[in-house]
């Protein structure tokens, strides 16, 4: 199951480590909370965050201090306040630090990134309530409670871990740690069975090897950096004949989710973008609406700026207007998203008399979603939100190909995994002896069974005989 | 009809490897012991290779020796070739496989059972064990003798039930055409303990004079003289040397053309052998595209014609057996002298065992060796001398004695037995151990030999040539340290020789010279300094231990956090099905096995994460209410 064993091999410890987790749900509301428990918890903080008071942990008792959060290149990440808390009177009865960010789900889980990199470790499921009754601060009545968040947060967890192995991602794990056991395999073989006539690893070939495997590694963390969804929020276009209500749909859209960024610098005015937060993805949402309300886009611009727009973008919300038939302009349109991930917008669903053919749309449609909504009574807003996460966490939208690491837990194995490899690459090109570059190898794989859930000892051995003809 | 034989506080049954060490342990410790075989003429007898040591084994006999016991001194007086494995590679990993003289390998140990205080050996089949109000205090043989004995370690080897199968042969039979034993294996069914079936095999044994050693390279041994036993001052041995030839096509073709009469094909054979020890038919049929397999032809002894042919075991008919043989560079007119064979055997499935290798169930009574489920003479001999520790500290009531993973191999191995579910014979290997750089072959004593002394096993003859060394190692640690290499015209020179970069201006400690991978202890001594005379032992731990010291530096770190998972302690009796909310199949696993600490338990194949949360919850939810009743 999930890497307990290698978890305890690589030293990790259950209840002494620092923890941390966002301990505010994805996405919704106005903040969001980044909580620390352990004994380094001060000293991760200190990393990171800077206040103009700078002796901010000296008071005793609990705290609340404004400064900022800043990346290792000395950026500001987001201005909180953070709350500190020393033991023993705090939940966990261990210092407690309170990271209190902006909201939605790219402030609070940068930051997270960050003090995980700083020396924290990310919590299990339940394991600040595990910590608290441990620790005596919770009552034996409350035991049970937190016994079934341990057992149903780790099922909804394990679905959700599994869910997201599927797909490239998983399969770029895998095939690293199957070439990582192969080499392992190799080097192992060697030492246990020495007088066998197996092929020997030397440190060269091992290095090169091990090398390549690091720059595989360090391009899914970049691909989790660089990528996507979270930085740079979902390209999204609204598209639809003049007067359908794109511009209405979109500050009802705007109203009911806080924008996060109003003004991205470098983008042209032509067009307006939008940040939105839509279950704690960002939205970035291009309005063509924003170019010339009154004329038909597609005449204005000309189909092949239209096309390039469709093209970059991960998600297109077509509207239409349920008052008319459709006609020639909407077929256009609906024609130019063939290709695309599309929601269909059937905008003032208020009206009494609908006019649009539900059975053209359906078959339109193509099997993509049709709502119904109503900008002006913002009904239906809701559904395409529901419908949009569903979308995006379903994996159903990613820019581009490369895999996506959006599970932190992922992340972190993959950086643990980087680390260990950057170690064997140091001592290989030190001449270490290949059963000592082994260990940091050994490390690597170990990390990425935290996410794959395998055991190093018994998978080395069975491919160690599977490789080998063993056995004098 | 039954008579009383003797009263001893412990009883060992079984003068295999693990039986040797077993009993020599205890009576070392002061308890009245007997050692019981079947044979008298069978004492510490080799049935397969004529070989110790080895990768992971060979640091086995050195815990074993570093303990205060036998097989590495034994080995070390009647070895006949000795080689170090792995020099290529670090310190970790190097190996020492020494080849005994089997029969003089028998002589020796039996001798020093013999000559030991406090432990007589007889020639006996233990038939039944004698159980009293769930404890163990004795065993009746098949001659009617009973022996009474607080303690009782059963070290049986092969022999349960043991099956012979070559071809379509098959007979109740032990190890080398020994008798088996079968009332004892009916009589621990009796007392309620699980057993499982495992197979092994041995290759033939042929005639020295048959061979053409012409046609075969020569595999000799060190020219440098080693010794397994950190007491052994031997300097000098004659070496014979081992062969090597190589299998064919033709050698294959009548494997597989006699696939239809071999035991592991056709069904015969059911259990389940070892994958590191395959016989020659399974490699041909695994790895069909392999052109060649190795074959070691190796001296049983110096009086002896007989040769072993390792990398043949095999199970397939005699007359299979002699034609594939022949089919060999060298072996081309080989007359066979003893057959190869499989033996299928029972053992006791090893998470019956605590950590100290006692029976849970049955107080008293303790295994080791092959009746655990584990293969190989090293593995049984270390197995050995924990149960015999551990039947004697039993008898006088003291605390167990367990080494942990952190510790020894010997801790890994037996943590592998009681938590891990066995589906082949249990070998030592290397990549078992989480810590290796730290279980060195060449460190065993400062790891072990502390320990040895402090239960009352280590001499304290050896004891003091122990500390000793570890005063010398630290002292020139630190001089070394210490000691900074001014730049000179001459030891810019020294290091132009050595292909190594110059000094800094600041000049550099002699442990920063020895850090640089060219530069070894020995180039240290060409310095332009006073160096002191050190013996190699010394030399060569100072060098691993400034050169290594990073990586070991992160195994302790490791280690250190592996050591608090294992403190904290699980009761032995606690009531697992009262731990609501443990998954069914860790529930289960966890009553099985009942690890001693959480660190254990999560090595538990089946416990999650959610699994070990859920236990510390109960365990704090029931110290809680131990100390409301108190109040």
């Amino acid at each position: 199951m999930l890497g307990l064993k290698n978890y305890l091999a690589g030293g990790l410890n259950l209840l002494e480590d620092t923890i941390a987790a966002i301990s505010t749900p994805l996405g919704e509301g106005g903040i969001g909370i980044v909580r620390l428990s352990g004994p380094a918890a001060f000293d991760i903080a200190k990393k990171i965050f800077r206040s103009k008071k700078k002796e901010w942990s000296a008071a005793e008792g609990h705290r609340l201090v404004y400064g900022h959060i800043l990346d290792p290149a000395g950026q500001i990440v987001d201005e909180v306040l953070l709350g500190y808390m020393k033991a023993p009177h705090t939940y966990t009865r261990e210092d407690i630090i309170e990271i209190n960010c902006h909201g939605g789900i790219v402030p609070s889980k940068k930051i997270l990134e960050l003090v995980l990199s700083a020396g924290a470790r990310l919590a299990r499921p339940g394991e600040f309530s595990l910590r608290a009754f441990l620790n005596g601060r919770i009552d034996l009545a409350q035991a049970e409670s937190i016994i079934d968040i341990i057992r149903a947060r780790t099922e909804t967890g394990l679905k959700l871990a599994v869910a997201q192995l599927n797909g490239s991602l998983s399969r770029k794990i895998l095939e690293l740690q199957d070439r990582l056991l192969g080499l392992l395999a190799q080097v192992e073989a060697n030492i246990d069975f020495p007088e066998d006539d197996l092929e020997a690893a030397t440190g060269q070939e091992l290095l090169r090897t091990v090398g390549e495997l690091l720059e595989q590694v360090e391009d899914l963390i970049r691909g989790a950096q660089a990528g996507k969804i979270y930085r740079e929020g979902i390209r999204t276009i609204i598209i639809g004949r003049p007067n359908v209500g794109k511009s209405s749909l979109l500050n009802a859209l705007l109203r009911e989710n806080r924008a996060i960024v109003s003004d991205i610098p470098g983008t042209t005015r032509d067009i307006i973008e939008e940040m939105i937060n839509i279950g704690g993805i960002p939205l970035k949402i291009i309005d063509t609406a924003g170019l010339h309300e009154t004329e038909n886009i597609i005449e204005k611009i000309g189909m092949e700026k239209t096309r390039e727009m469709i093209n970059r973008a991960d998600l297109v919300l077509v509207v239409l207007d349920a008052g008319r038939e459709l006609v020639a302009a909407d077929l256009d349109i609906i024609g130019s998203v063939r290709d695309k991930k599309a929601v269909f917008l059937v905008n003032k669903d208020d009206l009494a008399e609908k006019k649009i053919s539900v059975e053209e749309l359906d078959v339109l449609a193509a099997g993509r979603p049709v709502l119904w909504v109503s900008a002006k009574e913002e009904t239906g807003l809701d559904e395409l939100e529901e419908k949009i996460f569903e979308m995006v966490m379903g994996g159903h939208l990613s820019g581009t190909d490369d895999a996506l690491v959006t599970n932190t837990r992922h992340k972190q194995a993959l950086e643990a995994a980087q680390r260990h490899l950057t170690d064997a690459v140091a001592e290989l090109k030190k001449k270490v002896p290949v059963d000592v570059a082994a260990i940091d190898i050994r490390a690597a794989w170990e990390a990425l069974g935290e996410i794959t859930g395998n055991t190093v000892t018994e998978d080395l051995l069975d491919r160690i005989f599977a490789d080998f003809c063993i056995g004098k | 009809m039954e008579y009383f034989a003797g009263k001893y506080d412990v009883l060992v049954v079984g003068a295999g490897h693990a039986g040797c060490e077993a009993g020599l342990a205890s009576a070392r410790m002061g308890c009245r012991t007997c050692v019981l075989t079947l044979n008298m003429d069978n004492v510490a007898l080799m049935p397969c290779n004529p070989a110790v040591g080895g990768p992971a084994k060979g640091h086995l006999v050195r815990e074993v020796d570093a303990l205060g016991g036998e097989i590495g001194l034994n080995t070390d007086r009647h070895s006949i070739q000795m080689r170090l494995l792995n020099t290529a590679k670090g310190p970790a990993v190097h190996a020492l496989r020494a080849q005994a003289d089997k029969k003089s390998y028998q002589a020796g140990m039996k001798q020093v059972l013999e000559r030991q205080p406090l432990l007589d050996l007889k020639q006996a089949t233990v038939e039944r064990l004698l159980v009293e109000k769930g404890k163990v205090c004795g065993a009746v043989t098949s001659t009617g003798a009973r022996f009474e004995a607080e303690a009782v370690v059963l070290t049986t080897g092969t022999y349960l039930k043991g099956r012979i199968v070559i071809g379509d042969l098959s007979f109740p039979g032990g190890p080398n055409g020994q008798f088996p034993s079968v009332g004892l294996s009916d009589s621990l069914i009796d007392l309620g303990l699980r057993l499982g079936r495992f197979k092994t095999g041995t290759p033939a044994r042929v005639d020295a004079g048959s061979i053409d050693f012409s046609r075969m390279i020569i595999q000799p041994g060190d020219d440098i003289t080693h010794n397994f036993s950190f007491m052994s001052d031997i300097d000098h041995r004659e070496q014979l040397p081992c062969w090597l030839t190589y299998t064919n096509e033709e050698t294959h073709r009548v494997i597989r053309e006699n696939l239809y009469r071999a035991p592991l094909y056709t069904g015969a054979i059911q259990s389940m052998g070892p994958r590191y020890c395959p016989s020659i038919e399974t490699k041909v049929v695994r790895f069909s595209d392999k052109p060649a397999h190795q074959v070691f032809i190796e001296p049983e002894g110096r009086n002896t014609s007989e040769m072993y042919v390792q990398g043949m075991s095999t199970s397939l008919p005699e007359d299979v057996q002699l034609a594939m043989l022949r089919t060999l560079p060298g072996l081309e007119k080989v007359e066979i002298m003893r057959v190869g064979y499989a033996i299928e055997y029972d053992y006791l499935i090893p998470a019956q065992l605590t950590l100290w290798l006692a029976v849970k169930e049955i107080p008293g009574l303790f295994a080791a060796g092959q009746i655990n489920g584990t293969s190989g003479y090293e593995e049984a001999a270390a197995q050995g001398i924990m149960a015999g520790i551990n039947a004697a500290l039993y008898v006088k009531g003291r605390e167990p004695f367990t080494l942990t993973r952190a510790d020894a191999y010997t801790g890994v191995m037996i943590d592998d037995l009681v938590t891990k579910e066995l589906d082949e014979p249990y070998r030592m290997l290397t990549s078992r151990a989480e810590y290796r750089l730290l279980l060195r072959q060449d460190n065993a004593d400062l790891r072990l030999t502390e320990k040895g002394y402090q239960i009352g096993l280590v001499t304290a003859e050896r004891y003091k040539m122990f500390e000793r060394k570890k005063t010398l190692v630290e002292e020139e640690k630190n001089r070394l340290e210490r000691t900074m290499v001014p730049v000179s015209g001459e030891v810019k020179k020294v290091l132009e020789q050595m292909k190594s970069a110059a000094l800094p201006q600041q000049g550099a400690s002699l442990a920063g010279l020895l850090r640089r991978p060219e530069i070894g202890y020995e180039q240290l001594l060409q310095l332009p300094l006073e160096h002191p005379e050190l013996p190699p032992e010394v030399r060569e731990q100072v060098e691993i231990q400034i050169k290594y010291e990073g990586y070991i530096k992160k195994q302790q770190a490791q280690v250190e956090r592996f050591r608090r998972m294992e403190e904290k302690k699980i009761p032995y009796d606690l009531d697992y099905s009262q731990a609501q909310g443990l998954s069914l199949e860790a529930r289960e696993k966890m009553e099985q096995v009942r690890p001693v600490s959480i660190g254990q338990a999560a090595r538990i194949a089946g416990v999650t994460p959610a699994d070990i949360s859920v236990l510390l919850i109960h365990l704090e939810q029931k110290r809680r209410r131990q100390t409301t009743r108190q109040d």
